[in-house]
């Protein structure tokens, strides 16, 4: 729609895999460093405005993957359910500041949210003290097993609508939050999602008197 | 299935609807006469469209005017009118009148994504993108419709983030077949969606304004998530590009925070951030919102800011804070206690 853009550069889709109900994820070839935490703009043409997604790969694969839902009123995300492996898509460089801090933090998110941290993950960077990870189901804990191998005991799944297995807990990651006594005040709490989980999390932290200086958060606008 | 509304439609939509109902095509531009000069409020007062024809527009389309459902007023004047825009869904606007201006600050969506730190209208999350007939409407039904002098969209919602609609009412305000203002007397505001804000720099002659709170990167990340993927030096790269000639004025917001943003190295950066764009600079009191670990800097403080700039050659302003006791000063305007809480969430 406008002049002049974010450049676009072709990819070639290597898959596309639902892997709960609804979530979906997209993989081409890398063509670009990036640091965890970056996310990209893909689009399907040069005419449609692209859109945002935070890279969920880790850094030194020859591939790159995305994490999406379908929005089914949306523009992008009804077609990229059904590209095909060799597909072109576009998609920029990397780009973004949600990058880590190198220091101790907590990790929270819900839906795809998610992905930011499993590029960390992947990336073998520095693992959080405690990652929070909400769903409604038990099955939407996206890519859970991989949380589960690396992190163990400090990988914490809060379940709203079921009851969950073997070190799921069943309730909302906000309750757990408010009857934490007290929060760690010297870490860097990364919270990443949609805005009414940003900012639910945030006022609850803030007000267990952790600094907002503390508090980084990307949200899926 | 309810009717469709016909406020907020372009000219070029008026022409399809005339077209569809198979009217003359001049039918198209009496009915944004009816609608947007003569501001009638239903369909039936639109006399010089048959009966026979307005009774087929009444088959399928309503005025869609909403009034508004609440007035409260502040001791200096500005008042806050409450809009239902949906099914528990709301949003304010806040009319504030000076002695030269009467200024109408409208909203764009009904909740915001934004998510910024000092902000009540983030804290509400996103419920919905108004249309342009809802966006125009806070201006046409309010009693001081008539007097407004001066519009600015800085309401509820990040107007940027709903691009099609802002632009559509924007040119149902400026142009000569809707309101004929002169985008002169309209400023949209933004915290700077990078794609959106090239589209709107080249299809509209309205002023801009850019929310920056910060010059640093890293606390502006702090107060404005956006800075993540949007950073401020890279919206004031892609102002730099165009040419806003003399009249067109773009203008950055600075909300100060006591002992936050509020020291002069803030204001030397700021200087060198804005260095080379013809520009000018609001600073802003802050009203401390519920929950927030932020203040508002004192009034000797901002001075010594406006100091800093001015000797730069920037012209700064310090915004005189308006409406605060009612909760219509900038940064104050919430619906979430109207909202109905959606219990099934994932967090
Ligand atoms: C920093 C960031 C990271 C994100 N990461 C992810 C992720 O990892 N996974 C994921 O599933 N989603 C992510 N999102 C959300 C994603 O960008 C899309 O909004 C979402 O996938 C829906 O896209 P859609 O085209 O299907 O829906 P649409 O409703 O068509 O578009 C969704 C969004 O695109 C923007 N938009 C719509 N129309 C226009 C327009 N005309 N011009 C400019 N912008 C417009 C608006 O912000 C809108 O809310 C992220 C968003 C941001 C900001
Ligand atoms: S300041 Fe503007 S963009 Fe930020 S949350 Fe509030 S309404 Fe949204």
């Amino acid at each position: 729609m406008s002049r002049k853009r974010k450049e676009l550069f072709s990819h070639k889709l290597i898959s596309v895999e639902e892997i709960v109900d609804g979530y979906y994820t997209l993989k081409f070839n890398r063509k670009f460093d990036f640091i965890p935490g970056q996310v990209v703009a893909i689009a399907l043409n040069h005419k449609d405005d692209p859109r945002l997604y935070s890279i969920a790969s880790g850094n030194q694969k020859d591939y790159m993957r995305i994490l999406f839902d379908v929005n089914p009123d949306g523009l992008l995300t009804p077609q990229l359910k059904n590209l095909k492996p060799g597909d072109e898509i576009l998609v920029s460089e990397p780009f973004g500041k949600f990058t880590f801090s190198g220091t101790n933090e907590w990790w929270i998110a819900t839906g795809t949210g998610i992905a930011p941290f499993i590029s960390m993950v992947e990336s073998g960077g520095k693992l959080p003290q405690k990652l929070l990870h909400g769903s409604r189901t038990v099955d939407q804990f996206l890519f859970q097993n991989l949380f589960s191998a690396h992190l163990k005991e400090n990988y914490l799944r809060f379940c709203t609508r079921e009851s969950g297995g073997k070190g799921i807990i069943q309730g909302r990651l906000t309750n757990w939050l408010k009857s934490e006594k007290e929060l760690p005040k010297q870490i860097k709490y990364y919270l990443c999602g949609n805005p009414e989980m940003v900012v639910e999390v945030r006022d609850i932290i803030l007000g267990k008197g952790v600094d907002f200086e503390n508090i980084i958060a990307e949200i899926y606008f | 299935m309810g009717k469709e509304v016909l406020f907020g439609k372009t000219l070029e939509e008026l022409k399809v609807v005339a077209k569809e109902l198979g009217f003359p095509g001049f039918v198209a531009k009496q009915l944004a006469d009816w609608l947007y000069k003569k501001k009638v409020r239903s369909i039936d007062e639109m006399l010089n469209i048959s009966k026979k024809n307005r009774d087929l527009l009444k088959d399928k389309y309503e005025l869609g005017l909403a009034n508004y459902d609440n007035v409260q007023e502040s001791v200096d004047g500005t008042k806050k009118y409450l809009f239902h825009t949906d099914v528990n869904q709301f949003v304010e606007s806040a009319y504030i009148p000076s002695e030269n201006r009467k200024t109408l600050c409208v909203s764009s969506q009904v909740g915001c994504k934004m998510g910024c730190l000092f902000c009540m209208t983030g804290k509400q999350g996103f419920q919905k993108n108004l249309t342009a007939g809802q966006i125009v409407n806070q201006m046409v039904s309010i009693p001081e419709s008539d007097q407004l002098t001066n519009l600015v969209y800085m309401g509820m919602g990040e107007p940027l983030d709903n691009i099609s609609e802002v632009m559509k009412s924007l040119e149902i305000i400026t142009s000569d077949w809707g309101f004929a203002w002169s985008p002169r007397r309209i400023n949209v505001s933004t915290i700077g969606v990078v794609p959106a804000m090239r589209h709107f720099i080249e299809n509209s002659e309205c002023h801009l304004a850019i929310s920056m709170h910060s010059p640093y990167n890293d606390q502006r990340k702090e107060l404005m998530p956006i800075e993540n993927v949007y950073p401020i030096e890279q919206v004031i790269s892609v102002l730099k590009e165009y040419d806003f000639g003399r009249q067109r004025r773009i203008s950055f917001e600075y909300i100060m925070f006591e002992d936050v943003n509020d020291s002069v190295e803030h204001a030397k950066e700021l200087v060198k951030l804005v260095s080379g764009l013809k520009s000018r600079v609001n600073l802003i009191k802050f009203h401390p919102i519920p929950d927030t670990p932020l203040n508002g800097s004192s009034h000797v403080v901002m001075e010594r800011f406006k100091e800093v700039l001015e000797k730069k050659g920037i012209i700064t302003t310090i915004r005189k804070s308006r409406g605060e006791d009612i909760y219509a000063a900038c940064g104050l305007l919430s619906t979430k206690k109207l909202l109905k809480e959606n219990q099934d969430k994932d967090f």
